[in-house]
């Protein structure tokens, strides 16, 4: 292999998605998911073992799609990465157990790494290398966060504020349950925002108090004014804007991230903000943290959607970066780890 | 011929090297088995790594996997069959799938009619009866109290864990083996090794649906 270049095989298996990527160095190969979100969808949430079963079935036909895509054959991989957390325990074991073996198969070394800095480091595949520290909002149906990342790629970075209740994605698809749009919820609300009025009712902005943490988030206060607000209407026999609500409640959620993201970036006096996780596939968070941006000076980066959600590129492209740094393989006994921290970048 | 056998159906990781041939009895050259029911992950790798160390046998030389699949809990058994299927993949070798209840009655073939149970939680047991070792039927789960009357008068020994933990309800005279053996695994695969049949899908023995409830649907919004 060419040291800075590896050819990584990444694998994700950390919720519903079996995420299967190849890349060279930053460069892009393969990028084959199998979702077993349909299957979710009439229980209004990823049910874990389910979710387990289908990562099971999807694993080996998955790589191949990968490999096929590629055009690379297993034989050709330089190391194997995989999402040990954090996630569903039960979803994590199944594509820790598989590199695990294609690893001792192939004899080739393992990084068994972090979900969420997978979530950071896909951005390199789309938008290139970044040689200084950024800002990162990490955003998904789990987590949402604001990070100082020193090196996109490396081994350290810091939190800077992290929501206290639910994670941004939570929120979306409570809402759009409460909405009667279906799961998941992201998309849906964004979908049905566009038709809506986003400044029809004004909901909360969480943790936006003078005394409250800059950079924490809180979304399960919106969610309860959401509930309120609808069950009112319901109570008075009116009709319920469903577009207008949706639109309202999605810019309360994206109004908040992208505002302490920006500031915490303006306040770092670092250059670049960085969005990752699946809430920045949202269209209209994109679009408001690219006005805010260009407002304060920063420089936006923010991958393709389909790269944002959960993909075994972001892991592969993660493993990429830490082979090139000559970081130690993780040894073959290392766990699954559902609550890894957000900080323990490889184990 | 030279064959990695595992099994992650029960509280042991069971790990082996067997040395196939035809028309002779399969060789256990090493085994690892660790009873440890929450390590199944972290443990089955490095196990078969192992028994390979220990044999002095690489990878390369090798020409079946082996594995068994279930019934089981659900999260221990998925990691030895998804290493399995990942082992069989990468290194292109046949696998081949072995009841886990079928490994425990193959170390009891003289019994005449055997009772295998293994521990299924939630105060159930996996079962199969074996007549002269071979299996009678599908495998099941139930509660121990729940098995057929004719299948205990009848059995005149049980094994495996769940008949262990529930030998005072089911009443059989128990015999040793509460896991899945290399050795058991290993017969229950030595035909299809030795003659290379066809590559087999490692299909789990779940035997129960997943857990999950469907929410009372909400009520429509009036829009
Ligand atoms: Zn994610």
């Amino acid at each position: 292999m060419t040291a800075d270049q590896p050819l990584v095989l990444g694998i994700e298996t950390s919720c519903d998605e079996t995420g299967v990527g190849i890349v060279r160095g930053a460069e892009l190969l393969a990028d084959a998911v199998a979702s077993s979100v349909s299957e979710h969808a009439r229980f209004g949430g990823v049910v874990p073992e389910v979710a387990s079963r289908a990562h099971l079935q999807a694993m080996v036909p998955t790589v191949h799609r990968a490999c096929a895509e590629a055009g690379v054959a297993l034989a050709d991989i330089d190391a194997i990465a995989v999402t040990a957390g954090p996630g569903l325990a039960g979803a994590l074991l199944v594509g820790v157990a598989a590199a695990k073996a294609y690893a001792l198969a192939l004899d080739k070394p393992l990084y068994a790494v972090n979900h969420l800095s997978a979530h950071v480091s896909v951005d390199l595949l789309d938008n290139g290398p970044l040689e200084q520290a950024c800002i990162a909002l990490l955003v998904s149906g789990g987590h949402s966060s604001i990070l100082r990342v020193p090196r996109v790629g490396g081994l350290e970075l810091t939190e800077l504020g992290a929501t206290l209740d639910d994670a941004a994605g939570e929120a979306f698809d409570k809402v759009a349950r409460l909405l009667g749009l279906g799961f998941p919820g992201g998309p849906l609300i964004d979908r049905a925002a566009r038709d809506g009025d986003r400044d029809a009712i004004a909901f909360p902005r969480g943790m936006t108090g003078a005394h409250d943490d800059p950079f924490s988030f809180s979304f399960s206060g919106l969610k309860t004014a959401v509930a309120r607000w609808v069950e009112a209407r319901q109570r008075a026999g009116e009709p319920v804007p469903v577009a207008d609500v949706a639109a309202s409640f999605q810019e309360a959620v994206v109004d908040v991230l992208s505002a302490k993201a920006v500031r915490a970036a303006s306040e770092a006096g670092i250059e670049y903000l960085l969005l990752g996780g699946g809430v920045a596939a949202n269209s209209r968070l994109r679009e408001l943290t690219a006005q805010r941006c260009e407002r304060a000076g920063l420089r936006l980066r923010v991958p393709r959607p389909k790269l944002c959600t959960d993909n075994g590129a972001m892991v592969a492209a993660l493993g990429a970066q830490l082979v090139a740094q000559g970081a130690a393989p993780s040894a073959l006994d290392v766990p699954a780890d559902s609550s890894m921290p957000i900080t323990e970048v490889l184990s | 011929m030279l064959a990695l056998v595992l099994d992650t159906s029960s509280a042991a990781v069971t790990a082996g090297l067997v040395e196939f041939g035809a028309g002779v009895d399969p060789v256990v050259l090493a085994e690892r088995v660790t009873v440890d029911a929450r390590a199944h992950g972290e443990l089955l790798v490095p196990s078969l790594q192992a028994c390979l160390a220990e044999a002095g046998v690489s990878i390369s030389e090798l020409a079946a996997v082996v594995a068994g699949v279930g019934p089981g809990p659900f999260t221990g058994l998925r990691v030895g069959l998804m290493t399995a299927a990942a082992l069989a993949d990468a290194t292109g070798l046949p696998a081949y799938a072995v009841c886990s209840l079928d490994a425990i009655a193959a170390v009891h073939a003289e019994r005449d009619d055997l009772l295998v149970a293994g521990d299924a939680r939630r105060k159930e047991v996996y079962w199969a009866r074996y007549r002269h070792g071979r299996r009678v039927g599908e495998p099941a789960v139930a509660k121990p109290a729940e098995l057929p009357a004719s299948l205990l008068a009848g059995t005149d020994a049980m094994a495996g864990a769940g008949a262990r933990l529930y030998a005072g309800i089911l009443g059989r005279p128990l015999l040793d083996g509460d896991y899945p053996t290399v050795a058991g695994l290993a017969a229950c695969a030595a035909e299809r090794v030795a003659h290379r049949v066809p590559d087999e899908v490692l299909t789990p023995l779940y035997l129960r649906r997943p857990d999950a409830v469907e929410p009372a649907a909400s009520k429509p919004v009036r829009t």
